[in-house]
């Protein structure tokens, strides 16, 4: 019998290594290199007049000062925007190196190179930079007023535009329905920035022989850094490898590539030919990756007696920062995801992606979806108040039923593909989310106030990602896959579902994720994707390669394939367990070898064995060796659920505010691992009340990000978290073979929204603005 | 140029005279000068408490000190954690509650929740709540970190 | 972020910390706990010329409780005072001193040295009448060490600054021993646990034989250049803590504050905790003063 793994909440098989100090993160490799750091804009916005780095020279320990004038051609383009869109009709990314104008403050204008980080900064701090302050413009409203511009070629500093309609079933649009409905509200909410902030910055080491370049990288994705670090240095693909090692969290921020130093310092390794190594610090990381969340939006909602939305119009300004090197990704999730597990009557939403002098602005765990959510579910908390009805009853009223998929939302999702839910049922979630946070039973009292938030997420976006399984002659399966790890487990999960389709035991199963010189073909760990991208690729590959094991141990059984199973890296015929040859033999006599070098070799070699003199010893199509490749390319994005509950208690006198219970139900399809799925839902909602309630990125009106430290952006430490209570519905995918969906980003999407509708009941004071502090619950009680 | 110092610190056991300029951090001295890389560094200004470790027996943050200031000290990082039969009860805890994802903050919890457990074996759920609070993590929010130090306590009395 | 270079020294004795501040003048910087200090020498915030290490001076380690009060060396780490639990305002304060972790380094005479306007002991300190010694090296060619005693309303002269004069060394703190049927308590809040205060207050309480208020006084945290200490003990007007007119003390307290906005919270909200706590924290002092 084979062992199930998939679905068991198996040990993780990472933790033995990173729970010893062996775990390999970025700043722990090369420890011979050179180190980078880097002069950046202490200015907003500003015309770089002159850099004088006479000062430096002297500093002990000095490699190399590079400015943007020392950069060849292809170095010192811009960076590639990665995605574009027609609606982005005035897209503009950074050079590696300030050109004339820096736009926000810390974008790198200066590489210093020395022999130790020490010595690096204390060359940073006497290089003398001449800026001519330009105004600044900070906050979208300001913005889009169009005074004063980011960028001098981008009027009213609007970078993309994009109304997107979806009219009724009767053809009428939702400016029209919300007229004549017989009920309407309109509002403003405001979302302000935030940003993922792993524990481990970003990273880059590079290594050139000569020929050769070898780039390790603290990214989400190596294949993608790979192509544009080859494409920025003119160098053939073959001859670059790019690895990520382990990554201390990324949360989306790693996802953005090139990332100015990812060209830089592999550029620099070549010119200097010595190993360089830039290891980002926390200030860097506040002021020179990315942000996220900033959004203010406009909503117009006509709805009936029941609650039932007729008609919704929100109108979002989207805070995109300097750039937009990762294109409108993100108000385009807002603007879609928004919908939620609600059919609505008509709906249109229009967004402009707005340049700021700030950090650029990319996707963060939800990418999008905690804006989104935050409007559709203050929106339906609107319309309970305005109604006066229970709030889950208004929503029960809009949901999608559970016989209505696959259901068409008649849009175009961020992967350019038709938003089509393939399955869930939310009035069961719905009901089981009640149930574990007693909503029926809630007493209301003064200051103690209990709400909901609910939320369908796209995940799995393709194109693809591919897999690839090798069994060796020692009987050990050794899988590959392009993608990245940041703490998923995927050296878990991928090996519970080689271990399951091949019937091996998991310790024979090794996995090896984010490094090119394994698997060259990969998109990247984003978007809640890997375990149904690569997962399936994986199982996809599996199956090849089983089937060929037992073609192979059906000829030396005697037997028929179709009679065959594998237990326990076994193959056998079923019922009769001594008609067997284990993987390691099969493995074996998949590869006729010329030479004999170990017993198990001598085996396999062309002059043994039973192969007939008429055929090639490899059959025409075949290859040698029990190894198979596969890919995973869904047609489209399959679409996880979730629903959150929350119990909040506000001081009367301090207006602390204290989360004392949070529920969540979720659906991400069949589980691979139970426990690593709690995790990720635990962490998502940790950072969800981080969002609510403790995080922020404050600029002040000259573009100063005030709170750049972990003294004052507020990340929250145990003390801060409430335990959260889950439950699983487990709605399988009819799009993928494993029926999964994905649950990195779950946790975080509908917090802001549960936390605002519980602080609105126990306050009666209405919730429009997220994060909120104590001081913020103070001003609004007046 | 500032002066190199000729210090000794005994960490995991073992002695090590090693030459730092007066301003070098500890944490980078335990990491770049003798490679023992599992204490981690993410922020350098104290709060997120990657980097504690335990000087004589006492968590502190190697970010917050001077390796000259702990010459002659003993030293105890991640690296030392384990015993001569395997991982140590707080490790083996964290492996069994599913307490770390990617891991980067997890030597600073290991050193925090040991020393922790070595001053109070039988903490309170207020006690460990308040153990565990100067250390940030990204990734799981905690509430598997908090199973793993009741966990811990468990086992270390079981085999104690 | 790693610290500027500098000259660093270990001195093996007080002499000879105080002959290298002589010599350092302004460019010369204490290092004790370093958790205040080595945050800003990373960020480069803080770029002496020279840094003392005091951290060898054993001598400067003590924790001395008399009946008239504790002396603190400038050696004793938050932690240890905790745990030595001399005085029992220091305890409740130390509780909200940052996290264990960096209570098992930082320095209470550091901590007041660093002067910050939302830390706990400065407040503490100020609310007792305590006093900080300074020592430095004579001048002239003897050996000799003067010592002078700043009181705590003099000590703290400003945001992040003290009386401490270069070549100073702030060697120990006095914390005044509490008088008979006095009681005390600390009430804070912070956005997070372990962080500086929004707005805090320590309050001292003292009974008469009716258990009465005779005196009441509360030191105040986060809502001023400088700890504030209000004396609301005519506000109290004698009488027990259940009849006192809890709003005209708050009042009287908030009179005194003189709050910022920042980036955590309003100058008015500030303002309305320091009153809110205020009178949490002295109804708790004449609880624990009633015993």
């Amino acid at each position: 019998m084979t062992t199930r793994l998939f679905g068991e909440p198996v040990r993780r098989r990472e933790d033995p290594r990173l729970l010893t100090g062996q775990g390999r993160y970025l700043d722990d490799l090369g420890s011979g290199a050179a180190a980078a750091a880097f002069v950046r804009s202490p200015h907003a916005h500003a015309r770089v007049r002159d850099i004088d780095v006479t000062a430096a020279l002297d500093v002990d320990g000095l490699i190399a000062i590079y400015t943007w004038e020392d950069l060849p051609e292809r170095v010192g383009r811009p960076l590639p925007l990665l995605i574009p869109h027609p609606a982005l009709t005035h897209g503009r990314t950074a050079h590696p190196l300030a050109k004339e104008v820096v736009r926000h403050v810390g974008e790198p204008v200066v590489m210093v190179v020395a022999a130790d980080r020490y010595l690096a900064e204390d060359a940073c701090a006497l290089i003398e930079v001449d800026y001519e302050p330009l105004k600044p413009v900070v906050g979208v409203e300001d913005a889009v007023q169009g005074g004063h511009l980011v960028h001098e070629d981008v009027p009213g500093n609007i970078g993309a535009r994009l109304v997107q309609e979806v009219p009724s079933a009767a053809g009428l649009g939702a400016e029209e329905l919300i007229d004549s409905a017989p009920h309407t509200l309109s509002f403003r909410l405001d979302i302000e920035r935030s940003a993922a902030t792993p524990l481990e910055g970003r990273g880059v080491y590079a290594r050139w022989d000569g020929s050769d370049l070898r780039v390790y990288s603290s990214t989400q994705t190596s294949t993608s850094v790979r192509m544009a670090v080859a494409a920025a240095l003119g160098l053939p693909l073959t001859n670059v490898e790019v690895i990520a090692p382990d990554v201390g969290g990324g949360f989306g921020v790693k996802i953005v590539h090139p990332w100015p130093e990812e060209i830089l310092v592999p550029w620099a390794a070549m010119l200097l030919g010595r190993e360089i190594k830039w290891t980002e610090d926390r200030r860097e990381h506040f002021v020179s990756s990315a942000h996220e969340r900033g959004q203010v939006q406009h909503v117009r909602v006509g709805f009936d007696d029941e609650g039932r939305v007729l008609g919704l119009d929100v109108r979002i300004l989207h805070d995109h920062g300097a750039y937009t090197p990762y294109g409108i990704i993100v108000p385009i999730v807002t603007s879609t995801q928004l919908l939620g597990p609600y059919k609505l009557g008509a709906y249109r939403v229009e967004f402009s992606s707005v340049y700021t002098n700030t950090v650029q602005v990319t996707p963060y765990r939800g990418a999008g979806r905690p804006q989104g959510v935050f409007c559709m579910e203050r929106t339906m908390d609107k319309i309970a108040r305005y109604l006066g009805k229970d709030r889950t009853d208004v929503r029960a009223a809009n949901f999608i039923q559970p016989d209505e998929f696959p259901y068409d939302q008649r849009m175009t999702f961020q992967d350019g593909r038709p938003l089509i839910y393939d399955s869930g049922n939310y009035p069961e979630m719905l009901r089981l989310l009640k149930e574990l946070i007693g909503w029926d039973d809630f007493e209301p009292a003064p200051n103690r106030g209990i709400g909901v938030g609910c939320y369908v997420e796209g995940t799995g976006v393709g194109p693809y990602e591919g897999g690839h399984v090798q069994v060796t002659s020692d009987g050990r399966v050794h899988v590959s896959t392009g993608l990245t790890s940041q703490g998923q487990g995927h050296q878990t999960v991928f090996a519970q579902i080689a271990a399951t389709e091949l019937g091996v035991p998991i310790e024979r199963v090794s996995v090896v994720t984010g490094d090119t010189r394994r698997f060259g073909y990969a998109v990247g760990t984003f978007a809640s994707r890997a375990a149904v991208m690569s997962g399936n690729a994986i199982a996809l590959a599996c199956r090849k390669v089983r089937e060929k094991a037992l073609r192979i141990a059906a000829d030396a059984l005697e037997a028929n394939p179709a009679d065959l199973e594998i237990t326990d890296g076994v193959v056998h015929v079923v019922g009769d367990p001594t008609a067997a040859v284990p993987l390691s033999t099969v493995a074996v006599l998949s590869n006729p070898l010329r030479y004999a070098f170990d017993d198990e070799a001598a085996k396999a070699t062309q002059f043994a064995g039973a192969s007939s003199p008429d055929r090639p010893p490899v059959a025409e199509g075949d290859e040698p060796g029990l190894e198979g490749r596969d890919y995973y390319s869904p047609i489209r994005s399959t679409f996880a659920a979730g629903m959150h509950a929350a119990v909040v208690e506000t001081d009367p006198l301090t207006a602390e505010i204290k989360v004392v219970r949070y529920a969540v139900v979720h659906d991400c399809g069949r589980l691979i691992n139970p426990m690593i799925v709690e995790g990720q839902i635990h962490g998502g909602v940790a950072q969800g009340v981080g969002g609510a309630l403790y995080e922020r990125m404050v600029y002040d009106p000259h573009g100063q990000l005030v709170n750049a430290s972990f003294m004052d952006f507020l990340m929250p430490y145990a003390t801060e978290i409430p335990h959260i209570e889950t439950g699983h519905l487990e709605t399988p995918s009819p799009l993928n073979p494993l029926g999964i969906k994905g649950a990195g980003e779950a946790g975080v999407i509908p917090v802001s929204a549960v936390i605002a509708s519980a602080i609105e009941d126990a306050e009666g004071i209405e919730i429009d603005r997220m994060p909120i502090s104590p001081s913020e619950l103070f001003d609004l009680r007046g | 140029m500032s002066r190199e110092h000729e210090i000794t610190l005994t960490v995991n056991g073992a002695a090590h005279r090693v030459r730092v300029p007066g301003r070098r951090l500890l944490s980078d001295c335990l990491r770049h000068d003798l490679g023992l890389t599992g204490t981690h560094v993410g922020c350098e200004h104290g709060v997120c408490g990657c980097c504690t470790v335990l000087l004589d027996g006492r968590p502190v943050r190697s970010c917050l000190m001077l390796a000259a200031t702990a010459d002659g000290h003993e030293i105890t990082t991640v690296e030392g954690l384990a015993g001569p039969d395997g991982m140590s009860p707080v490790q083996r805890a964290f492996a069994d509650c599913h307490a770390l994802q990617c891991g980067f903050c997890t030597p600073g919890f290991l050193c925090t929740v040991t020393a922790l457990l070595e001053e109070n074996p039988e903490p309170t759920d207020e006690e460990v709540l308040e153990g565990i609070s100067g250390n940030l993590c990204r990734c799981t929010g905690y509430q598997n970190i908090v199973k793993a130090v009741r966990r811990a306590a468990e086992l270390k009395a079981e085999e104690s | 972020m790693k610290p500027p270079p500098f000259e660093y020294h270990a001195p093996r004795d007080l002499g000879e910390a105080l002959d290298i501040l002589a010599g350092a003048g302004a460019g010369g910087k204490v290092l004790a706990g370093g958790q205040s200090l080595i945050p800003m020498l990373n960020m480069r915030i803080a770029a002496p010329d020279h840094l003392v290490d005091i951290n060898r001076l054993g001598e400067l380690s003590s924790i001395d409780a008399g009946p008239g009060g504790v002396t603190v060396g400038a050696l004793a780490r938050h932690a240890e005072v905790e745990r030595a639990a001399p005085h029992p305002l220091m305890v409740q304060a130390l509780r909200l001193v940052a996290h264990p972790v960096i209570r098992n380094r930082g320095t209470v005479v550091g901590s007041l040295v660093h002067a910050d306007p939302s830390a706990e002991l400065p407040a503490v300190l100020a609310v007792l009448d305590g006093s900080v010694r300074l020592a430095r090296r004579a001048d002239g060619p003897a050996d000799g060490v003067v010592t002078r005693d700043v009181p705590a309303g003099a000590f703290f002269t400003g945001p992040m600054d003290s009386a401490a004069e270069p070549g100073e060394l702030a060697v120990s703190a006095f914390f005044p021993a509490l008088p008979p049927r006095t009681g005390t308590a600390f009430r804070e809040v912070a956005r997070r646990h372990g962080d500086y205060a929004l707005a805090g207050v320590c309050a001292v309480v003292t009974l008469d034989e009716d258990l009465h208020i005779s005196a009441a006084r509360v030191g105040c945290v986060g809502v001023g250049p400088v700890p504030a200490v209000v004396d609301v003990t005519e506000a109290c007007e004698r009488r027990p803590a259940a009849t006192v007119a809890w709003p005209r003390v708050a009042a009287a307290v908030r009179e005194r504050a003189e709050p910022d906005g920042d980036v955590h919270a309003s100058a008015a909200y500030r303002l309305h905790l320091v009153g809110v706590l205020a009178e949490q924290a002295l109804k708790d002092a004449a609880r624990e003063a009633a015993g």
